[in-house]
């Protein structure tokens, strides 16, 4: 038969792997399947330019128009695959059509979790992850609502500022103790509490929902302890969760997403996987990762391609983050978990500072603040697993450029 | 529209229109002219849409901003003329403009 790649998923990860896979020689047919309307485009710019109005829709396209077509790349967009025949070879799609692959890519991303608590399918309350999603809250800043959000994660906090920007009340409630406490260490979470509570800001920490209520819509937030918060909208940012129907309905191997080895190959070996659906074994961390970031689909479906065209690459790249809030750049290298130490480099006070985490004198990873250069010199330390000096890591006088080379 | 020439380590040339606001990365980038990754997307968080500006463009490109700066620093084989092109914004005045693109980005 033609060689026929099948990429399900139209998001940062299918657009890559489609690229990636051309780039690499492959010369079949590329259909790729997307459950939105909306050709690939990025995310990022959701809970922040294009939700506050100042990014026009077309800039969000990760490829322009003419890209699919010259590259031979039929993108099928609205359309939800069904299931996957591993045996025919073949997805199946929604509309009962058959598309036949000899090579699938599963891009299926990570829909965000939904809340179960009483109330939570009132009008009103909101989750961010698509283009559809993020045109439905544009109203609510529009009208310098009184918002509240659930979660205080990068999704949240984010919202949070776009939402103080455009004039809203802005409550934020998060059930653990600090903010960002899932992915960062206490000297962010305290620099960022200090700056939304600055930027008006109801932060509440520690704090549980109980559910919403309000006839026919949304009016309060029912926090577990009692207290009740009178709201016109909510914004729920309580994480993502791989979207992995497809695969366990085909028996491909799961942990903590569709399980892939260091190449981006599942458990079938004429499936690929990359991005927010996928977990992989990282080597420099020696344990297995999903990681929810734009680097990590790109760089996972940059492999998944090239092998998916007979390639022999491998998946090592750092892990790296970054978040827009007010005018603070939070970039992060790494992941911080079981560090022994902690240095801070800069003064939080000035806004422009960085945090090392360190274990066994390497470094695991780096939050930096309003810091380019130390986030970039920190990739470079964390891939090559350079043994640092912690004090000489503190001292301002030492050049990372020397550290990093 | 403006034109910007964007010249491939290789020599090759891609002269593209690009429109009046947006920066000199997305116009690469909307008229898929190989050697600019932009990786964030124009977040200014990963270098990989370094370029060297044309010495003769220099004046009407601008200084770099110190954040940018510091970037450039990693970027690889940095030079004088060096920017992130997602920080540099299409204006009238840069029709013309010529820059050169790095053999390798990140």
């Amino acid at each position: 038969m033609t060689e026929q790649a099948v990429i399900i998923g139209a998001g940062q990860a299918g657009a890559q792997g489609a690229q990636s896979l051309r780039a690499a020689g492959f010369s079949g047919r590329i259909v790729m399947l997307g459950a939105e309307p909306a050709p690939p485009y990025q995310r990022p710019p959701l809970s922040k330019a294009y939700l506050q109005g100042t990014l026009a829709a077309e800039r969000l396209a990760l490829k322009p128009h003419a890209f699919y077509a010259q590259n031979g790349i039929d993108l099928r967009l609205g359309v939800r695959a069904r299931r996957i025949d591993r045996s025919a070879q073949r997805v199946e799609t929604e509309s009962g059509d058959a598309v036949a692959y000899d090579r699938l890519l599963m891009a299926t991303g990570a829909p965000p979790r939904r809340l179960n608590c009483p109330g939570a399918e009132l009008p009103g309350v909101h989750y961010l992850r698509t283009i559809a999603d993020c045109e439905a809250l544009r109203p609510v800043l529009a009208k310098a609502s009184r918002l509240v959000i659930v979660g205080a994660g990068y999704i949240g906090l984010e919202v949070a500022a776009s939402a103080r920007k455009a004039g809203c009340a802005v409550t934020v409630l998060e059930t653990q103790a600090r903010v960002l406490q899932r992915v960062a260490g206490p000297e962010i979470s305290a620099f960022l509490d200090a700056r939304h509570r600055a930027e008006g800001v109801d932060l509440r920490l520690g704090a549980r929902l109980s559910g919403f209520e309000g006839r026919g819509r949304i009016e309060r937030a029912i926090l577990a302890a009692g207290e009740i918060i009178d709201c016109d909208a909510a914004l729920v940012g309580v994480g993502a969760a791989p979207e992995i129907a497809l695969a366990v309905e085909a028996g491909l191997a799961i942990d903590n997403g569709v399980a892939t080895d260091d190449q981006a190959r599942t458990s079938d070996p004429a499936i690929w996987a990359a991005g927010d659906c996928a977990s992989h074994p990282s080597r420099l961390y020696g344990r297995r990762l999903r990681l929810e970031s734009v680097a990590n689909a790109i760089e996972q479906a940059k492999v998944a391609g090239a092998n998916m065209a007979g390639g022999d690459v491998t998946y090592d790249a750092v892990p790296w983050f970054w978040s827009d809030q007010y005018d603070i750049k939070l970039q992060t290298a790494g992941l911080a978990e079981g560090a022994d130490a902690a240095v801070v480099r800069g003064d939080p006070a000035l806004a422009r500072f960085s945090v090392w985490s360190l274990r066994s004198g390497r470094v695991l990873a780096v939050d930096a603040v309003n810091d380019p250069a130390s986030f970039l010199a920190a990739k470079k330390i964390i891939a090559a697993k350079t043994p640092i000096d912690a004090k000489s890591l503190a001292d301002p006088a030492t050049d990372l450029k020397s550290l990093a080379s | 529209m403006p034109k910007i020439t964007y010249i491939e380590h290789n020599g090759t040339e891609h002269v593209v229109e690009a429109q009046v606001g947006v920066s000199v990365m997305e116009a690469a980038v909307k008229n898929m002219v190989p050697g600019i990754d932009a990786d964030c997307g124009g977040a200014c968080a990963c270098a990989t849409c370094h370029v060297y500006v044309d010495p003769a463009w220099l004046d009407k490109t601008g200084k770099a901003e110190p954040m940018e700066e510091s970037m450039l620093d990693f970027a690889y084989q940095p030079k004088e003329n060096s920017r992130l092109s997602c920080q540099i914004t299409v204006r009238a005045e840069l029709d013309g403009l010529i820059v050169r693109l790095p053999e390798f980005q990140g």
